[in-house]
Formats: structure tokens, C-alpha cells, sequence
């Protein structure tokens, strides 16, 4: 195979079989013959279903890459439904002229990351398309798994209701900090790596020892603002965050300082909301602490009556706004 | 955070906030005339923590939301042309122009970049020597010293691909016209970042000629109530004068080699403000040495424009005159995602931040 991408192996004839061969199918552990759909056996149950489509620039940061990224992603979304993710069908758009080597690395992520979560890659495509026509890789990932009887009210937020408590996971901002600092066009570097990761064995975890959760959900493109939004929308109330209990990383901090933004609206790929019946907050802060991607949870919020659905945040100095909804993308500021 | 967090200390800020609670004794309105301030205020909550009698209005300190449209409508005319980039500080990126935006002609295949200074902008340009790079030059005293310092550099490699079109403006014509235009205020809240380069004391002919009372202020909370303690103070005590709250970073000379940077390079003209027309002096436009990186010289272009929506009233706003709740437009028809007028625009306007921070818009 030659070092690069090239149309003809997207031309559906024997390189193609071959680029599959030679960069997927061991990695993913494909049962072959590679047939047009997988067939999943045992699934007469109620299933969740997701797809994402990762278009990152760059492709590689600190922390991850875009194969990575698009196994987390999946798994998370199902994680978060209530759901025991299970199998991902994978699909690639790559540009020609690609480097095959980096589009190794980038399978090999996706395996790596595939067993630690605990799914199996089960079906994908590839095409190649003209230098041009995309920008060096696209991937679209589409998952499926189990969903928990006890957790369908989970993603709807049924349950929720005034007095629980807003749980999250770790520090916000990481990952949209990361990419921003590989990017050449911006010219600064940090310290800071992406927090993409699989959240299901922590979600697992949570869901098996505690009872009362009451929503979930990962936060990832418009960050912790937008999904708190959304949460009050959903359940027609009110939620107040306390500023100082969010955690942000300290280079994080800095550098939304310099460059004007605000780290609520920061993109995630390993962060998650549980919403909890008051009481409950406790005992899963301590599950959640107690696992690796879990051991800077806070509890940071509570829902409140409020017929303005509005999302409070009590600032660090003892003023009070509001938090809405991002609108389009955040510019770095002038001055 | 260091130089961060003793200013969001929140016991030194409740302190602050007793204070002045204390020490009002009437009604009080002070101007924020830094856009930059304008957004501390309201992401910090600090209204939250005003007694009711302190009013904080906004001025036309948000570089972005005095821009004219004839500025945007020239860069988007640039834009369009063959073999340019445009460079360019992010927030001018949804600025309205009379029919399209930056953001819309890079959708539509324009070369617009966005960089964090003029000095990237100088770097696209010798990377793509068969471009020309044009730097929108924007900002008040705070950016215009980093132009200027882009341009000498410019000069002395010889980079001929680079041209600036300066929408650059000092702060305090602007002021005087504020004052002159008969807005109600009892103080200003003087812009930090701006005095850091000039020094406070250009300031000085407010409270002399006009017997207002300013505060440099800087952008932390504890800067901020700080500084509204010290008008207070002034206030009551009839005692108008300039104080540097922000003394950390201000001085009464300021940063005289960034001055120099700029007297070297720019020298004044009479240029539009939006919702002010035309203010004399307060515009800075290059030398006759260096009018060769002027874009307008190199490549004149016409354009035709008009004036903001005619029940937009950011003119108004930016003076002083008006709040965003004033607005028939303001979250209505005019939202951060689709802004009608300026304020509406940049994270610093005054509207944006009402519209994103206020508890009752």
C-alpha cells in the first residue's frame, strides 16, 4: 500500500478491500466476511440508538484525536441515555493524499479506546474523496446498546424536580482549550490536554450504586451553559449553579482570561451532569470520586421553582446573572 | 490564579459592597466607558451588589460597537477582491455592514482570517507574498501601540504585501463629546487598559473643565466596587478629580515608549464614531512615512452605505442616553446570533451584555 490516500482506494474494487484490510479490520476485530450490516443477535430488548460526526481540527491534540474522540463520543451519548453501549458502526471520509500512517494511529485509537470501553466495532464504510473536497478526515460514528429498565426516564429528565442536586464530574473547558492550542492559527500553546475519554464505567458505576438519578447528560459542544439550558427548558423550572464550586483548571482559566472567553460555554468530550434526588448527592459524589474520571466531582447546583426557566449562576464574588445560551461561535476578544 | 483572585476575594468584595452601601447619600449615576468593564460588570453580578441608588451606564468604549458600517462595508469590499486576505480581530467578525458581514463573505469564500494581533497578520503576509494582507486595525490606545509597532516592523523588512485599514481611535474626544451631548452622569469610571498606555493624566481637563469626577479602574470586581466607592467619595465630597484606582498597572505618564510607537506612526483625524458622527481628532490615521502600508491609498474603493436600522438606538445607548431595555428592537428582533445594531454585536457591547448576563432583560 502506498504511503498516502489515493482515489482509486475509494474506488470500492480490490485496493479498497485492501485499505480495509490492512488498516481496519484486525484492529476493530470485524468478524468476517465483512457483510453489508452486521447482524446483532440477543437484542429483544429496549435499544438506544446514536450517530456523531467528528469533523475536529486538527486531527491529532493533546489528549486524543478524531478517532478517539468519535468512539468517547458515541459512548457517552449512549452512557448518558441509560444505556449499556454495545456495538459502533464507523464510517470514513478521507481526503486524498492522506497519510496512511496517521490513519493508522488513528484506528489504532479508536481499538485502543473500543476495548476500554467495552464495545465492539461492528460494521463501517470508507470513502475516498477528491483532494479538496474534504478536509483531510472526517468520521461518523453511529452506536447502539442496551438500555437499562430502570433508567428510561433518564434522558427525558421525567423525574426531575425541585431541590436535586447538580452533580459534574471533573473541571470544564479542557478539550476546547486543547484543540484551540493546536490549532496554528492562533498562536499559543498550552499545557492544557483534551479530557475526551469513555464515560460508561463511571456512569455504570453510578447508576449500580445509587439510587435517585434523576437526568444525565455529556457535555460537549456548547458546554456546561447550553446543557443546563436545555435542562431547565426540558423540565420547565428553574436551576441555580454556585460560580466557585464549577471547577476550572487553572490554564484554563488563564487562558479564557486572555482570550475572553467564558469556560461554561467551553466544549467537553469526558464531562457529564447527573441531576440526583436531594439526599442522594452525597453518597454519589463519593461513587463518582471514587472513580479515575470522577475524582474532581462537585456538586454545583440545585433545580428551583422558576416559571422563567431561567439558569442562575451566584458568581465567586457574591453577584448573581444569568447563564443562557451561547450564541454561535466564541471570538477571542479584542482587548 | 495570581493578580486574579485577591480581586474576586469575596469577602474583600462584601466588604466593598457594605461600604458603599454606608456611603451613599443620593442618587448616583457613573459611566463605564470601557466595553471591557461594561462585561466585568454584568458577568461578575455587580449590579446584584449595588444599592439601588447607584446606576452604572454604559459608554462607547467597545471598539467594535463605535465601528462604523462604512468601516465594515470597506473591509467586506476588500474581501471580495481577488488575491486578498483579510486579517482581522475576531469580534469585528458578525459585525453588521449595510448588506452582509465579515462572517457571511468568509462563508461565501472570502479569505478572512482572525488573529490575535497585528503581528500574526504580518506573518500570513510574508507566508503568502503573492497576496496582499490586509490588518483591520481597530481598538482604542490599548491596540493602537501593537499596530503601530506592526507597521515599523513591516517597514524594516521591506514586507510590501502588507497594508493596514485603521478604524483605530482615542478615548478621550469621545468623552468630551459625551459630556457635550448632555448626558446625566455624576462620574466616570475611566477605561484601565487605555490609561496603562496614555497615563491617567489625560483625563485631567474632565474634572477641570467639566468638574466630573473620574476613577481608573481596573477589571476585577474588587476593582470595580472599589472604584464606584471612590465617585461615591468624590461625589460627597464635592471633589472632583482623577484617581487611579488601578494602580498596579496606571501611572500619571503611562507607557511613554508605546506613546512614542504611536505618535511615530499614527497622527489624528477627524473620523465617524457609530451613533456620534463625526468626532473631531479622535481618529488616528497613518503618517505621511508609512502611508504606503495605507490599503485606501494602495486600492481606493467606493461603497455606499446606510445607517443602522432606524429604530436601532445603540447611537444612543453608546452616549449615554439610553439603556438596551429602552429598545423596541433589543431581544426582540435583535439577538446576539442576529444583531441589528453594534451593541448587540461584540461581547463587550452594551446590549450583548444585557442580553447574556441580566436577570430582568
Amino acid at each position: 500500500m502506498n504511503d498516502f490516500i489515493s482515489l482509486n482506494q475509494g474506488s470500492g474494487g480490490k485496493l479498497t478491500h485492501e485499505l480495509i484490510e490492512q488498516v481496519f479490520v484486525g484492529r476493530f476485530g470485524m468478524v468476517k466476511p465483512l457483510t453489508d450490516s452486521a447482524i446483532l443477535k440477543d437484542t429483544r430488548c429496549t435499544l438506544a440508538f446514536t450517530t456523531d460526526s467528528y469533523v475536529v481540527d486538527p486531527l491529532f491534540f493533546p489528549g486524543g484525536n478524531i478517532g478517539k474522540l468519535a468512539v468517547c463520543g458515541t459512548v457517552n451519548d449512549l452512557a448518558v441515555s441509560g444505556a449499556e453501549p454495545m456495538y459502533i458502526a464507523v464510517s470514513f471520509i478521507i481526503e486524498e493524499g492522506f497519510p496512511v500512517n496517521e490513519l493508522v494511529v488513528i484506528a489504532e485509537s479508536m481499538a485502543e479506546e473500543a476495548l476500554k470501553a467495552g464495545v465492539r466495532i461492528v460494521t463501517g464504510d470508507t470513502k475516498v474523496v477528491e483532494k479538496g473536497k474534504c478536509d483531510k478526515l472526517f468520521i461518523t460514528t453511529s452506536g447502539t446498546g442496551i438500555l437499562n429498565p430502570d433508567l428510561e426516564h433518564i434522558s427525558i429528565a421525567r423525574q426531575v424536580k425541585t431541590g436535586d442536586k447538580l452533580i459534574i464530574n471533573g473541571p470544564v473547558g479542557n478539550h476546547a482549550i486543547a484543540v484551540l492550542g493546536a490549532r496554528d492559527s492562533l498562536s499559543f500553546t498550552s499545557s492544557v490536554t483534551s479530557d475526551c475519554a469513555s464515560l460508561n464505567h463511571l456512569i455504570r458505576n453510578v447508576t449500580q450504586n445509587c439510587n435517585e438519578i434523576h437526568f444525565m447528560r455529556d457535555l460537549t459542544r456548547g458546554g456546561l451553559a447550553t446543557v443546563l439550558n436545555e435542562l431547565a427548558a426540558m423540565i420547565g423550572g428553574g436551576i441555580v449553579i454556585e460560580e466557585a464550586s464549577v471547577p476550572v483548571d487553572e490554564p484554563v482559566k488563564g487562558l479564557c482570561e486572555i482570550l475572553g472567553f467564558d469556560p461554561f460555554y467551553l466544549a467537553n468530550e469526558g464531562k457529564v451532569i447527573i441531576v440526583v434526588g436531594a439526599g442522594e448527592e452525597k453518597r454519589v459524589l463519593d461513587v463518582m470520586r471514587s472513580d479515575p474520571l470522577g475524582k474532581y466531582s462537585e456538586i454545583i447546583g440545585e433545580i428551583i421553582p422558576d416559571k422563567k426557566k431561567l439558569v442562575v449562576l451566584n458568581t465567586s464574588v457574591g453577584g448573581q446573572r444569568i447563564l443562557d445560551m451561547p450564541s454561535g461561535l466564541q471570538f477571542p476578544r479584542i482587548c | 490564579m495570581k493578580y486574579i483572585d485577591e480581586f474576586r476575594n469575596k469577602n474583600l468584595i462584601m466588604n466593598l459592597a457594605v461600604l458603599i452601601r454606608k456611603s451613599v447619600i443620593r442618587n448616583y449615576t457613573f459611566m463605564e466607558v470601557c466595553g471591557g468593564h461594561t462585561a466585568a460588570i454584568h458577568r461578575f453580578g455587580i449590579p446584584f451588589l449595588l444599592p439601588d441608588n447607584v446606576r452604572l451606564i454604559s459608554g462607547p468604549g467597545c471598539p467594535v460597537c463605535v465601528t462604523g458600517t462604512d468601516f465594515i462595508d470597506k473591509a467586506i469590499a476588500y474581501s471580495k477582491m481577488e488575491k486578498v486576505i483579510i486579517c482581522t480581530f475576531g469580534d469585528l467578525l458578525r459585525v453588521p455592514g449595510t448588506v452582509s458581514s465579515l462572517e457571511k463573505e468568509k462563508a461565501a469564500g472570502a479569505d478572512v482570517r482572525i488573529v490575535l494581533s497585528g503581528l500574526d497578520a504580518l506573518d500570513i503576509a510574508r507566508m503568502n507574498p503573492e497576496n496582499k494582507v490586509i490588518f483591520l486595525g481597530i481598538g482604542f490606545e490599548t491596540t493602537a501601540p501593537g499596530t503601530a509597532a506592526t507597521i515599523k516592523q513591516a517597514e524594516k523588512e521591506n514586507i510590501e504585501n502588507f497594508f493596514l485599514l485603521s478604524a483605530h481611535k482615542v478615548m478621550p474626544p469621545a468623552m468630551e463629546a459625551i459630556i457635550k451631548d448632555g448626558v446625566n452622569i455624576d462620574g466616570f469610571i475611566c477605561p484601565g487598559h487605555v490609561a496603562t498606555i496614555t497615563g491617567s493624566s489625560i483625563f485631567e481637563f474632565i474634572p477641570e473643565s467639566f468638574y466630573l469626577g473620574c476613577v481608573v479602574a481596573g477589571f476585577e470586581p474588587a476593582d470595580l466596587l472599589q472604584s464606584i466607592l471612590m465617585l461615591i467619595r468624590q461625589v460627597n465630597q464635592n471633589d472632583p478629580k482623577v484617581e487611579i484606582q488601578y494602580n498596579r498597572a496606571v501611572t500619571l505618564q503611562g507607557n511613554l515608549i508605546a506613546q512614542k510607537l504611536m505618535s511615530e506612526v499614527f497622527e489624528p483625524c477627524d473620523v465617524p464614531w457609530r451613533g456620534f458622527g463625526i468626532i473631531p481628532f479622535s481618529g488616528l490615521m497613518l503618517r505621511k512615512n508609512f502611508e504606503r502600508f495605507d490599503i485606501e491609498k494602495e486600492v481606493p474603493v467606493r461603497i455606499i452605505f446606510q445607517e443602522d436600522n432606524e429604530l436601532c438606538i445603540c447611537g444612543k445607548i453608546l452616549r449615554g442616553l439610553k439603556t438596551p431595555g429602552d429598545c423596541l428592537l433589543f431581544a426582540e428582533i435583535c439577538f446576539p446570533e442576529n444583531p441589528l445594531g453594534a451593541c448587540m454585536v461584540s461581547i463587550e457591547g452594551a446590549c450583548n451584555t444585557w442580553y447574556r448576563y441580566k436577570l430582568n432583560k
